[in-house]
This record gives structure tokens, sequence and C-alpha cells, in this order.
């Protein structure tokens, strides 16, 4: 099984808050690799909005995201897109 | 804002206006229960149970929805399914359960209380709105798992307040009672919804079947519930909150000059005294009963404890409450029908087609005589209690005197067992029968044979007489109680009461009709039985007219040729034979905005 992890600074205004976390969760859901998002110490599915939103990550944190699965590549590709355009969502 | 009148059904009459208060979105309380370490898995597994159902029944909305609005409402229940089967709250719930030991719906409440919280403290407007399908989804859950009659507060009520839901269901009933609700409004029923009979027992206005006053009304929104009209109007105007005031005012002077009355019998003004019982639906409207001086109990109906619930009342409960309306009459007769499914009361715990048990179908004793396993549990109760009171027993629907004996055969088996189980019971307990199909009216003398009195089911006979489904609006109007037909049938009844030296009384709505009740008096009648909301009104009717007068009305009326000239002649004859008579119904639909 392929398995990824990539660290990634957010870019888009709004953090991974709100809609993009929405966003976030409706991308993963679409594939069948495992998903997990860390900040510091603290990991969260990455299928799970309210995972993600307690995590808080404000635009500029750091987090690394983990893909494991068939699908691994695609998903991490498309989640990164998420986070780092400049305002993906107005 | 300007007002918003809702249109529904009018299931219970009356008029209140107060505050809203909604059921649905109140805080469900949640006590903690611990669990032993074996029943760990038993809960995981009732929570898996919960989500799979909780999803049924989300999806069941979505479908429903996005046929009839539009599909970006519907979306919102995507949001719920996400929330529903989010993996940290569900493996937050697991691992809760295993860890402290406590039950899921308990672990469950806490950790979507979190995520309320969480929800709540973000700063965007959008996902801020999303804590209230967070609490929508938690309560569904809850819902699932829970006993529904723990899941509200009633005693924190202490205001008085107009309660809306989407349903309400019997467990909802016993918290009820003496709470300071005025009126009830819901989404979903009908007439004989359980909304209704609570209602009407409680004496407070009701519309059902508004289909989405859950969603247009907010907590604490001020509301007028017209029950008499059937609306419901949401920040009423000023002009529209006055005419309810005044009417409202106008019905509480009437009802307060009714009350004179309440202590004094129900005789004409020459002297023939008529005995005024009360139609009982659930044991905790006896104290009202009582209150306004009712003679006894001319129909106690049973069909409450069968429906709104998924399994059979048991023997026990039929008879505890059985004796406990008995022995609350005393001196009075309580007068028990059995079981009178179908029609338009239908049996919840039976999977059973509805047009199975029609009007014209399988029901009342037709369906108890088939299942002789529910009857016979129903007779040993009533059987048992009997003894406690002065109780009567009467069977409904029946056709004739071949129905009567198979019910009877029934009935004397169920005492032939109670004999050898020694257990004590009234042996004299006179069996009547409810005159409310043609076929009876017609051999009325052969049935007093057997019977040991009559009581006339007008609402049935009335819609068997004239063919004509009481329940369908557009047969509505012609449903004559006034109709010449209906009229010689009760006659014909009377008569074979008499000649078979039975007593007959008269259960139907046409008792408590002020203008027709003057001809049932007219025609002999000298028992009446009807909704206790009628009693006192009734009452002060039979008090101001003389029965020679009566008399002469009714053979007035007999020589009409139509329903509609009967009911206007009647009205005209009521004002001149009664002239300071105010009728408390017409006061509420003839005034009202």
């Amino acid at each position: 099984m392929p398995k990824f992890g990539k660290e990634i600074t957010i870019k888009s205004s709004q953090g991974l808050h709100a809609r993009p976390a929405a966003l976030f969760v409706q991308i993963a859901n679409k594939y069948n690799s495992h998903v997990t998002i860390a900040k510091g110490e603290e990991k969260v599915n990455g299928k799970s909005i309210m995972g993600i939103l307690t995590l808080g990550a404000e635009r500029g944190s750091t987090l690394f995201i983990e893909v494991d699965g068939e699908d691994a590549q695609a998903l991490l590709g498309e989640l990164e897109e998420l986070l780092t355009k400049e305002s993906n969502i107005k | 804002m300007s007002e918003v009148i809702l249109k529904g059904i009018a299931a219970a009459p009356g008029i209140a206006l107060g505050p809203a208060f909604i059921m649905d979105k109140q805080e469900i309380i949640v006590p903690p229960r611990a669990i032993m370490e074996k029943e760990v898995p038993i809960e995981i597994a009732r929570f898996e149970e919960a989500l799979i159902k909780t999803r049924e029944e989300i999806l069941e909305i979505q479908k429903r929805i996005s046929s009839e609005m539009e599909v970006e409402h519907a979306k919102i229940f995507d949001a719920h399914l996400f929330i529903l089967e989010d993996r940290t709250i569900i493996e937050e719930v697991i691992k809760k359960i295993k860890l402290e030991k406590l039950s899921v719906e308990y672990v469950y409440s806490q950790v979507m209380k979190k995520y309320a919280k969480i929800f709540s403290n973000i700063e965007d407007e959008y996902l801020k709105e999303r804590v209230a399908d967070v609490d929508d989804v938690g309560r569904r859950v809850l819902k699932n798992l829970m006993d529904e009659t723990k899941m509200h507060d009633f005693d924190q009520i202490t205001k008085e307040l107009i309660l809306i839901a989407h349903d309400f269901s019997p467990s909802d009933t016993a918290n009820m009672f003496n709470k300071k609700i005025i009126a009830f409004a819901t989404d979903v029923g009908g007439k004989t919804s359980h909304t209704a009979i609570m209602a009407k027992s409680l004496g407070v206005p009701a519309v059902v079947g508004l289909k989405d006053i859950t969603l247009n009304v907010k907590n604490q929104d001020d509301i007028i519930v017209d029950g008499t009209k059937g609306l419901v109007i949401i920040d009423p105007d000023e002009n529209t909150k006055k005419t309810y005031i005044d009417i409202k005012n106008r019905l509480l002077a009437i009802r307060e000059k009714y009350l004179d009355v309440k202590d004094l019998p129900a005789q004409t003004k020459d002297g023939q005294t008529i005995t005024i019982m009360a139609n009982l639906e659930l044991p905790e409207e006896i104290p009202t009963i009582q209150k306004i001086g009712a003679s006894g109990i001319g129909l106690y109906r049973t069909e409450y404890f069968y429906m709104n619930r998924v399994d059979l009342p048991s023997e026990e409960e039929q008879f505890n409450a059985y004796k406990h309306v008995a022995e609350a009459m005393v001196p009075h007769t309580v007068t028990i029908r059995s079981l009178d499914l179908g029609g338009d009361k239908f049996l919840s715990s039976l999977q059973i087609p509805k047009d199975m048990y029609s009007f014209l179908g399988w029901r009342a004793i037709r369906f108890c005589l088939a299942r002789p396993d529910i009857f016979k549990t129903q007779l040993r109760a009533v059987l048992r209690a009997s003894r406690f009171g002065k109780m009567r027993l009467m069977y409904p629907m029946i056709t004739g005197n071949e129905e009567l004996k198979l019910a009877n055969d029934v009935l004397n088996e169920v005492k032939g067992d109670l004999r050898k189980e020694a257990i004590a019971f009234d042996e004299n307990m006179p069996v009547g029968v409810m005159i409310e199909v043609p076929s009876a009216a017609m051999t009325a003398d052969l049935l007093a044979q057997e019977a040991a009195f009559f009581s006339l089911g007008t609402n049935d006979l009335i819609q068997y007489t004239l063919a004509v489904d009481r329940v369908s609006e557009k047969t509505a109007a012609l449903y004559e109680p006034g109709h010449p037909a209906v009229l010689r049938f009760i006659k014909v009844t009377i008569e074979a009461a008499k000649r078979g030296n039975i007593s007959v009384g008269i259960c139907g709505e046409v008792s408590s009709d002020p203008a027709l009740v003057l001809v049932l008096l007219g025609l002999g009648l000298r028992e009446l039985s009807m909704s206790p909301l009628n009693i006192l009104q009734i009452k002060k009717l039979i008090r101001s007219v003389a029965m020679t007068d009566c008399e002469k009305l009714t053979q007035e009326v007999m020589r009409l040729t139509t329903g509609r000239d009967v009911e206007q002649h009647c009205l005209k004859r009521l004002k001149e034979l009664a002239p300071d008579f105010v009728s408390y119904d017409n006061e509420m639909r003839g005034t009202a905005a």
C-alpha cells in the first residue's frame, strides 16, 4: 500500500475552518485511503469534520497530512491544492 | 412583521393566545446511568442501531423534501448525515462508553454538547449556524436511544404556553396534565390523532395537520390558536389580537354563566329530569367530569389503550384504568364500550393495511370476534373491574342478533374462566348494544330481547344511513344529523327500547347540538351522553325549556322533508323557546376573524 506524508502550510484565507473544513472532509470521503491531519502533537481523522474543527488550524499554520491507501497519491494532491490556494472559497 | 396565518385541521375547539413553546427544540434531559462491564458491547450495539435508524430517517426526510421543495433545502440533510456519521464523534462515544462505563445516551449527549460548543465558538457565521444541525442530529439519535417519557421535563413549565411539536405521543400525555398548557399545534395528525384526544381531555384548543408549523414558529413567538376554525396565527396584528381577545372574553363570560347550573338537576321547566352523562376518553378527565356534575359515564372509549403504541395493552393495565374510573364515579354508572377500532381509528401494534378496516370493513365488534385473544383480554379486565363500581358494557357496531350472541358467547366463556379461577366480578353487569348501523335500528325490537340497554351512536348511524364517509371532506356537506331518515331510525330505536322495557341513551355528537337536542328529548330520550365540554351548556338549555314544547317541536319536525329544513326549523324554534340561551359553539364560530 502506498503511504505518503507531507507538510503543508495553509494559505487559504479562512484557515482550515468553516467551509474549507467541510470541503476537506468531502474530498477525503471520495477516496478509500485513510487520512490523518496533525498539528503539533494533535492528530485527527481527516474524514471527520468534528475532528478537523477541533484542531483550530489558522491561516499560516503548518499541518502534517498523512495518507495511506491505494488512491493516496491522488487524494494528497487534491487536498494540497485545497489548502494552498490563496482563496478557494469566498 | 405582519401576521402569518396557517390553516390546519380543527382538532379541539376553543381559542388561546400565548407564547409558543416548541417541544422539539427543547433540550433533552439525559441523566447518567452506570453500566456493567458486560453491558459495554450491548451499549455499543444500541448505538450502532440508533445511528442506522437515524440515517434512514434523515434519508427519508431528504427524499420527501427534495420532491416537494427546492433541492437547496434538501442539502441541509447532507450536512446532517456528515455529522451523524462523523468518525471522531463515533469513536469518541465508543471509547468513552468503554472507559467511563456509562450508558450510550448519556455519553452521546455529552459528546454532542461538546461539539455544539466548539461549533458555536467558531467565528464563522455559516458554521455557527451549523450548531442547529448538530443539535438536530443529536436529538434524533437520542430519540432513537431513549424512552420518550423521560425526554422532557414538563415540571419546568411555569408559565402559560402553547405547545408545538411535530406530533405528540401518548407518553407525553401523562406529563401534561395539570400543566399550564393552553393549546396545542402540530405538523401532522387528524381529528382523531392523539393530540386531538389529549387536547379535548385537557379542555384546551388544538389545531393539527399544519404541515410545517415547527419550521414557521420560533420559541416565544406570540401566537393565536383557533381550534374551532383550525387556524394558527403567528405574530398577530393588533386588530386580529383584539378580535380574538374579545371572543375569548365573551366565551369566558358564557362559561361563567353556565357554571351556576353545575349543582342543579337537568330538569325541564315542567319537571322532566334528564340524565346527562359524559363521554370519557382518558381517566385523567375524571376530575373535570366530577367538577361539572355529570351523572355518570355514558361512553367510555377504550381505543386509547390500543392506539399510538407498538404493543398490545395488558389485562392488568386495562383493569387498573377501568377500576380507577369505576371507583371514582361511584355512585354513578360507567358505560364501557368494547374496543371500537377501524374506520378512523387504527391499531398501531398490528400491521394491518388501513383499507382493510375501513368504515364498512373489518372493524369494531367484527375485529374483536376475529381476534378473541385481544377481545378476551379486554373482557377479563372489564369484568374484574366491574365489582368496584356500577359498570355496564356495550358492544359497538352490532348489526343484528347473531353478532350480539357471538359477542355474548365470548363474554360467557370469559366469565366461566373467571369463576374457575375464583376471581370475583359483578355477575349482573348489564350488557348493551350500540345502535349505530341501520340494520340494528331496524331490528331494535329483536335486539331489545337480548340486550340490557341501547346507546345510539349517532356519529356512525348518520354516516351509514346517508352513505356518507364522515372523514372525507368532499362529502362532509352531505352529513346531515337532521335528515328525516336519521330521525326516523332514532325514533324506531327509542320505541323498541320502550316496548322491550330496556333503557336507551345517546352518545353521539348530536346530543350536544343545542337545536337538535330538543328534538331528541321530544322523541323520548331521557339519557344523554356527551363531551364534558358541552354538559353545562346543554343542562342550562334543558332547564330553560318545557318538555311539552320539545314534543310539539318534534311533531313539527317529523313532518319536514329535508335535513336542512329540520335544522333551520330547530334553530328558529330554539330562539323562540330559549331566547336567553347563548350557544358556546355559535359564539366561537360566528364571530371569529
